[in-house]
């Protein structure tokens, strides 16, 4: 037997039975308080101030509260909702309580912050806050899964003296007094990022604040096992999937929809934690295990969902974002192939999506293509993109994949420059007349195939589909044909040989595998892919220019990002890199707020993920099995004595 | 020092070293060494350690490029190249075991099978019967090796997970998988228990009753002993004799190499030292 690791006690010594009616009624207030007035004045944004009628944050404390509640209720087995806790644990409650706070004591925060002062809470912001504060306290009373020792690294004596440091320091740059010791040329660093000598001891006071919270609370995590399922007809598991994907879609369109950084913040805040608790709770586990089992109806349910999207929206604005983060994810999936398949590190990949736009630009007819009269059609202008990006995946690889060690990474992250440099000076006046340099190739006209004609509106069974709401149908084709290649190659001969390179490419190489031969494969797939989607970027946005193709930059897709939304979604997996993708395009299109610092927020998120998640937000197959081989379950096999067998 | 002539195979050379000198700079690791292979044999090759052996080994299987002799495999002169002397019929394990840690068992076996398919990427993206046939079949074969090497109840494991001695196992099966006319093991039994011991050496059996010829390293003298039809000994990169299980223990630069040299003598039963913790 293992020692023993966990237990499940309460953090407030309250009778269990005091507890859960603790935690219910706060859910139920909480949730409650939605329909109350939260503040006086509209000029909060979304318009807290009616009562009967939840508006913008208040839908998501509604939904926190109710989440809460109703798993109070499922985890102590009530009937009709025990299916919301099949493992019935605990701990999902406290963290749907802590999400319901996060959200309300948020937004009061931000009406008072914004506003100026608490009086400007109307009763229903009072209640909000108390009852999500009083649903924590009774999910805190209930018996939870707790670690019994926490490891924790220590706050050495020196971090508090730079953090008290950094406050003098603060308060001399404010005072003026410490200006006199800094070069005149470079005081201007100093006082226009004042912030930043605030944010320095903040940042150490919470992390120490947090491993006191670790300490005192010790939640940690036990496996249970997932009682059986009742046998359903599979018609009601479609339909169950069915539903799970109208769940995700609304959740997916209130996020992409969401007008304001406020709302936005309240909805990452609820996700986390909703996911958090509905992972704990087992819900998530069933329906991994649900969409497993119908595979091609989960697939088809996505793309369904998807595309449903445009018909939800009323206006084009959001249903552009839903095209990008499309380009975006479908892009990231590529570069998945090279990087989380094979594991080649490549740092240019952008450039593929570049070289795919630029030569279908210039075969659809735009008037500042140097072959002006040359128009055509559609899945002609595609297959030359992808088929251009192969050739330069080709000629990039050749050379560099001979050779081991990192040289791919620097020679592509060359490359992504070059190319970018190149398409900057192909004007006619630096270098030949081919792209019309930093002007590029704008006034790409509209696709139109089977005399669709995809920049104008069409009405389709009664609803209005816009122009992006066309080509979001169109680009969710190049993505079904991006992930069908990705399914289907990453479990054959090829897949596998990739991944024995990425392993150890000596063994590989003693199996039998070319690995020059194998890895090139998968660079030129790679790059085939990417052009794919650039060849219909390039029709999407009507303009390419060279701008667009960086590798780092405020905007994706650049390499930087596409390879963060590959490791931060989970490397090898399909979900993962489309899940990073669309996290890491709408976080910054939101929350404007972050502009000038994303880079330093994306870093510090990208830190704390490989700390706390190496595996990536979705782990692959191999990797669950890393983590919880003993929930598999052995193979039953008639030739456990092979052995003997094999000896006679 | 002279070399024996080695002594007359009846069977037929499957495998064949002539003159393999592999230099690193100044030190000559592996010094003109003569080796056969007969079908159905089992040889071993022992000797103190950095002797050579693995070097010898990484030479017959392309890792390195030998800077000298050639490597023959049923009478055709192989390129030095990984990847082609696993297709053309030589497969091999590590000595320090290399297999691929985060795929699972099922996988590190069918990855062996490599150069026996050929579906490339084109049919597994179109899918059609005969990459299903392929697909399947293969499955299946790599089902039957691991149930031969006993692994069969842990074949959607990761390789990573396995105890020890499964993963040498493993090892073998993948190599297996590459069907190949010679296995080359490179100590298989280190860091085994006596009964594991045993059981490999059942293992080695096995495979030669499956008609494969094996070419084995081992500190393990009565390992060696118990399996080998004939063993050749390397000191220093040269080969000093060849022979049965008399010839070789009774021959006197044998024991002054293991007994005499108490440096060298030191290393006899230790299955790995600095030097050659991370050789191929
Ligand atoms: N790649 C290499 N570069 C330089 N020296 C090497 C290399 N590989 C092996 N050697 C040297 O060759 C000698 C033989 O090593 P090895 O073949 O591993 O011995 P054994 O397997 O018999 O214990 C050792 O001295 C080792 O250090
Ligand atoms: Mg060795």
């Amino acid at each position: 037997m293992t020692t023993k690791t966990h237990e499940t006690t309460p953090v407030l010594p309250l009778p269990e039975g005091v507890a859960r009616a603790v935690a219910l009624v706060g859910g139920v207030i909480a949730a409650a308080s939605a329909m109350m007035s939260w503040t006086w004045t509209s000029d909060f944004p979304g318009d807290l101030t009616y009562y009967g009628s939840p508006a913008g944050l208040q839908w998501l404390a509604l939904v926190g509260g109710a989440l809460t509640a109703l798993l109070v209720l499922g985890s102590y087995g009530t009937p009709g909702i025990r299916w919301i806790s099949p493992s019935g644990g605990k701990n999902g409650i406290l963290f749907a309580a802590l999400g319901t706070m996060a959200v309300c004591w948020y937004t009061v925060a931000a009406i008072s912050i914004q506003l100026g002062g608490l009086a400007n809470l109307e009763p229903g912001g009072w209640v909000a806050a108390i009852g999500s504060l009083i649903a924590v306290l009774g999910a805190l009373g209930l018996p939870l899964d707790r670690r019994l020792t926490v490891k924790q690294p220590t706050v050495q004596w020196w971090w508090y003296a730079v953090a008290a440091a950094s406050v003098l320091f603060w308060f001399g740059l404010d005072q003026g007094w410490v200006l006199v010791a800094i070069p005149d040329g470079i005081e201007d660093i100093f006082t226009t990022n004042t912030w930043f000598f605030l944010t320095l001891p903040a940042a150490i006071l919470l992390f120490k604040g947090w491993l006191l919270l670790d300490k005192a609370l010790r939640i940690g995590r036990i496996e249970r096992p997932l009682p059986a399922v009742r046998e359903l007809s599979s018609w009601i598991e479609i339909l169950l999937i069915a539903g799970i994907f109208a769940v995700g879609l609304a959740a997916v369109t209130f996020g992409v929809s969401a007008e304001y950084g406020e709302l936005f913040v309240g909805y990452l805040l609820l996700i986390g934690f909703a996911t958090a608790a509905l992972n704990s709770s087992g819900l998530l586990a069933r329906i991994r295990d649900l969409t497993a089992k119908h595979r091609a109806v989960t697939t088809g349910g996505a793309f369904a969902a998807a595309g449903a999207f445009p018909f939800t929206q009323s206006s084009d604005t959001y249903t552009l974002i839903a095209v990008n983060i499309l380009i975006f994810a479908t892009v990231a999936l590529g570069l998945n192939v090279v990087v989380g398949l094979a594991g080649l590190l490549d740092l240019g990949y952008v450039a593929f999506l570049g070289v795919g736009a630029y030569a279908a630009a210039l075969v659809s007819g735009s008037p500042f293509s140097v072959f002006r009269g040359v128009h055509l059609p559609f899945p002609i202008a595609v297959l030359i993109g992808a088929l251009a990006a192969l050739v330069f995946g080709v000629v990039i690889g050749a050379p560099t994949l001979r050779l081991r060690g990192d040289y791919l990474a620097i020679v592509t992250l060359g490359f992504g420059e070059i190319f970018r440099i190149t398409m900057n000076n192909m004007d006619g006046n630096s270098g030949p007349s081919l792209t019309n340099g930093p002007n590029g190739i704008a006034a790409i006209p509209d696709v139109t195939m089977f005399g669709f004609d995809f920049g104008k509106s069409h009405n389709i069974l009664g609803i209005e589909l816009g122009k992006f709401g066309n080509y979001l149908l169109l680009m969710l084709v190049a993505t079904a044909i991006v992930v069908t290649v990705f399914s289907r190659v990453s479990d054959s001969r090829i897949g596998r040989a990739w991944v024995a390179i990425r392993e150890d490419e000596t063994a590989a190489e003693a199996m039998g595998i070319n690995g020059f031969r194998v890895k090139l494969i998968a660079f030129a797939l790679g790059a085939t892919l990417a052009g794919l989607a650039g060849a219909v970027q390039a029709h999407v946005a009507s303009a390419v220019s060279p701008d667009q193709y960086l590798f780092a930059g405020a905007v994706p897709p650049n390499s930087a990002f596409l390879l963060a939304a590959v490791i931060l979604g989970g490397m090898g997996t399909i979900s993962g890199p489309l899940v990073g993708a669309a996290m890491l395009f709408l976080i910054p299109a939101k929350l404007q707020f972050l502009q000038s610092y994303q880079l330093l927020a994306f870093g510090v998120a990208l830190i704390l993920l490989m700390r706390f998640r190496p595996e990536g937000l979705i782990a692959s197959r191999r990797q669950k099995l890393e983590y919880h081989e003993a929930d598999i379950p052995a193979q039953a096999s008639p030739t456990d004595d092979a052995l003997s067998k094999a000896g006679a | 020092m002279t070399t024996d002539t080695a002594p007359t195979t009846t069977a037929k050379p499957v495998l064949q070293a002539s003159g393999v000198v592999m230099r690193f700079g100044g030190l000559t690791a592996v010094n003109n060494v003569d080796l056969t292979v007969g079908e159905g044999e089992i040889v071993g090759l022992i000797g103190p350690n950095g002797a050579g052996k693995t070097t010898f080994f990484n030479c017959l299987t392309g890792l390195y490029v030998p800077t000298e002799g050639t490597v023959t495999y049923k009478g055709t002169v192989l390129p030095p190249k990984p990847h082609l002397v696993t297709q053309a019929g030589i497969a091999r394990t590590f000595q320090n075991i290399r297999l691929f840690a985060n795929m699972t068992v099922l996988e590190n076996v069918l990855v062996g099978r490599h150069t026996r398919t050929n579906e490339g990427l084109f049919s597994a993206i179109l899918r059609g019967p005969g990459y299903k046939r392929a697909e399947a079949e293969s499955r299946e074969k790599a089902m039957e090796l691991l149930e031969f090497c006993g692994l069969a109840n842990k074949a959607q494991h990761l390789a990573r997970n396995l105890p020890y001695g499964e993963q040498r196992k493993l090892e073998i099966a993948r190599a297996l998988a590459s069907e190949p006319g010679v296995l080359l093991l490179d100590e298989p039994t280190a860091g085994m228990n006596p009964q594991e011991t045993r059981a490999a050496e059942e293992l080695v059996f096995a495979i030669r009753d499956k008609g494969i010829a094996i070419l084995v390293i081992e500190h393990d003298m009565k390992f060696i002993f118990n399996l080998c039809d004939r063993t050749a000994v390397l000191v220093q990169g040269q080969k000093i004799v060849e022979g049965d299980k008399e010839t070789v223990q009774n021959d006197e630069r044998v024991i002054t190499a293991y007994l005499g040299a108490p440096l060298e003598g030191a290393a006899e039963g230790t299955s790995t030292t600095a030097g050659t913790e991370d050789d191929q």
